[in-house]
């Protein structure tokens, strides 16, 4: 566990950086929402009359005068894009950032299996996600106490769970994406998690392109979906599963193989 | 019984079309301290991290200890210390987090031959690696190869960015391990230190090994140093000469060929002095490395020497 341990003290700062801004944000969201319980039939009426995008971001499915409404839409959003990108980027990097930092001369000359390296830095981006998702529903807790609103606790944590399904499937393929890429890795993570939430979107507003659901996982973690009717999209989330496992066996047998930028 | 410690046949790696190595063929003997010398860019880094299992040759075989480098890797760098010619190591630590790692990859508790090592060097374990120089990350190298003890030490290019003190600090502990019976490659394009601590050496040129040897007899090859004091103004060298000089009446030329015909041609010129020696190393590595040496890279791969 030599390496698991290393990757945890090397994130550990971005760790918590991360969890800090995520659980801060939910909690300013949060902070938000007696306001907007007040003004909720106004807001509703706002949001139904918003075409596409009613749909689009699920407030057709969602009122946000109700405290898990609210938290849907609103935390839904920002545990969903912080997520992804804390995923991504941690994912994209794990593997590459031995060769475009010039370490993986040192660490690959050590008796180590590239396996075993492989194995123990997806063990240490797991328990970040992991970690993550543990700070994020504990500030999620903390901000429904703070407003004195009672948390739906089977939509909560079936919301809770799909969101880190959802940030461990992005992180498998990118972690998949980082050991064929070298340089630009970071980029190419960020943007595929931003492009996967666009496909949700876009999904979303139009019934032609309805197969898109298969292939991001904001599909099967949309609160929308989620919350109305406490329960998980079984099909996507099996799809979701099956995505990650293909892409830590391409992973895995790449970077065994594959020649070491130094 | 096969003595080899390191073995490659005809080793091949490329990079697409670009050159790696080519077809080498390399054996470096138990107990033995053996220079890898090549200008930069010659192939050496490339055929170390084959033999290391960095990265697949493309045909041939490497072996180290009699085990093949593919399959066999974790075995292999159990028992080698490898310091890699530029040191990178993680951000945010400190010198001794990142020789206890190094440790602790291994296995290994190593705490207190790393302190020795640490003393010896002059190094100090509280800084971050960051704000090393690349002395200073030289020397974390040397510790991460050396503290653990391996049967078998790969230097690729150990002493550039050290001081002269801490080169001969280096190569101090370097035969000190090569006495209690360790089998050292030290890759490097300074010849000086090759002829001086090295027993065997072989030269690489465009990625293929151009002559091999013990240090005395690529030193002691057919070429010789001729000097030729006091010689007029229309001196000429004999055939088979190269590298010829003529400055205030002395002239200087190296002579490959026969020495009967040498000293006939002496005879026949008019001089005060003459001295004829065997080149230096550093003399035979630029005689491979001078313009229009395929010449002498046929004889070479003919003749294992000049």
């Amino acid at each position: 566990m030599t390496g698991f341990a290393h990757e945890m003290r090397q994130n550990c700062r971005m760790l918590v950086i991360w969890a800090l801004v995520i659980g801060g944000m939910i909690a300013v969201c949060m902070a938000m929402f007696p306001e907007m319980e007040a003004q909720s039939a106004d807001l509703n009426e706002m949001f139904a009359s918003m075409g596409v995008f009613t749909e689009a971001f699920g407030m057709d499915r969602l009122n946000i005068g109700e405290p898990m409404g609210f938290f849907g839409v609103e935390v839904g959003s920002v545990l969903g894009i912080g997520g992804a990108f804390f995923a991504a980027y941690l994912g994209i990097r794990m593997l590459s950032k031995e060769e475009t930092e010039h370490t993986a001369e040192f660490l690959l000359t050590h008796p180590v299996s590239r396996f075993s390296v492989a194995a123990q830095k997806l063990a240490a981006v797991v328990a970040c996600i992991v970690i993550l998702n543990v700070a994020c529903a504990a500030c999620s807790i903390a901000s429904f106490e703070m407003v004195d609103a009672a948390i739906d606790w089977e939509p909560f944590w079936l919301f809770c769970a799909a969101e880190l399904l959802m940030q461990l499937e992005i992180a498998c393929v990118c972690f998949a994406l980082s050991a064929f890429i070298g340089r630009g890795s970071i980029g190419v993570g960020l943007g595929f998690a931003a492009l996967l939430y666009f496909l949700n979107i876009v999904a979303s507003l139009s019934d032609k392109v309805d197969w898109l659901r298969f292939v991001t996982p904001f599909a099967y973690a949309d609160a929308a979906s989620i919350v109305p009717n406490a329960a998980l999209d079984e099909t996507l989330v099996g799809l979701g599963v099956l995505y990650a496992v293909v892409a830590l066996v391409i992973a895995v047998s790449v970077y065994a193989r594959k020649d070491i930028a130094v | 019984m096969n003595d080899a410690v390191i073995e490659a046949v005809k080793l091949t790696k490329r990079y697409g079309k670009a050159r790696g190595v080519t077809e080498v063929d390399l054996a470096v003997s138990r107990g033995d301290i053996f220079g890898f010398i090549g200008p930069n860019g010659a192939g050496k880094s490339t055929f170390i991290r084959t033999v290391l299992g960095l990265i697949k040759a493309t045909s041939g075989e490497a072996r180290v200890l009699g085990l093949e480098c593919g399959p066999s890797r974790k075995e292999v760098l159990a028992r080698v210390g490898y310091m890699p010619s530029e040191a990178q190591f993680y951000h945010g630590m400190r010198v001794a987090d990142v020789i206890a790692y190094s440790a602790r990859l291994r296995r290994r508790d190593c705490a207190a031959e790393a302190k020795r090592l640490c003393e010896r060097l002059g190094l100090d374990a509280k800084r971050k690696v960051e704000d090393l120089s690349l002395g200073n990350r030289k020397k974390v190298s040397i510790v991460c190869a050396m503290q653990h003890k391996p049967d078998v030490y790969i230097f690729d290019e150990p002493t550039s960015g050290l001081d002269p003190l801490v080169q001969k600090e280096f190569f101090a502990l370097l035969l000190e391990r090569h006495d209690e019976g360790a089998t050292v490659m030290l890759s490097s394009h300074v010849l000086s230190e090759v002829q001086r601590y090295c027993e065997h050496a072989a030269i690489i040129r465009e990625g293929r090994i151009i002559a091999s040897g013990t240090v005395d007899e690529l030193s002691a090859s057919a070429a010789r140093h001729v000097r030729v004091r006091g010689v007029s103004g229309g001196f000429q060298p004999p055939s088979g000469s190269r590298s010829f000089a003529l400055h205030d009446g002395d002239a200087a030329f190296l002579y490959q060929g026969d020495m009967h015909a040498l000293v006939e041609w002496l005879a026949g010129v008019g001089f005060v002095d003459v001295m004829i020696e065997e080149p230096d190393i550093e003399e035979v590595f630029m005689h491979f490395y001078a313009d229009g040496a395929a010449d002498a890279d046929n004889k070479a791969r003919g003749g294992g020497a000049l």
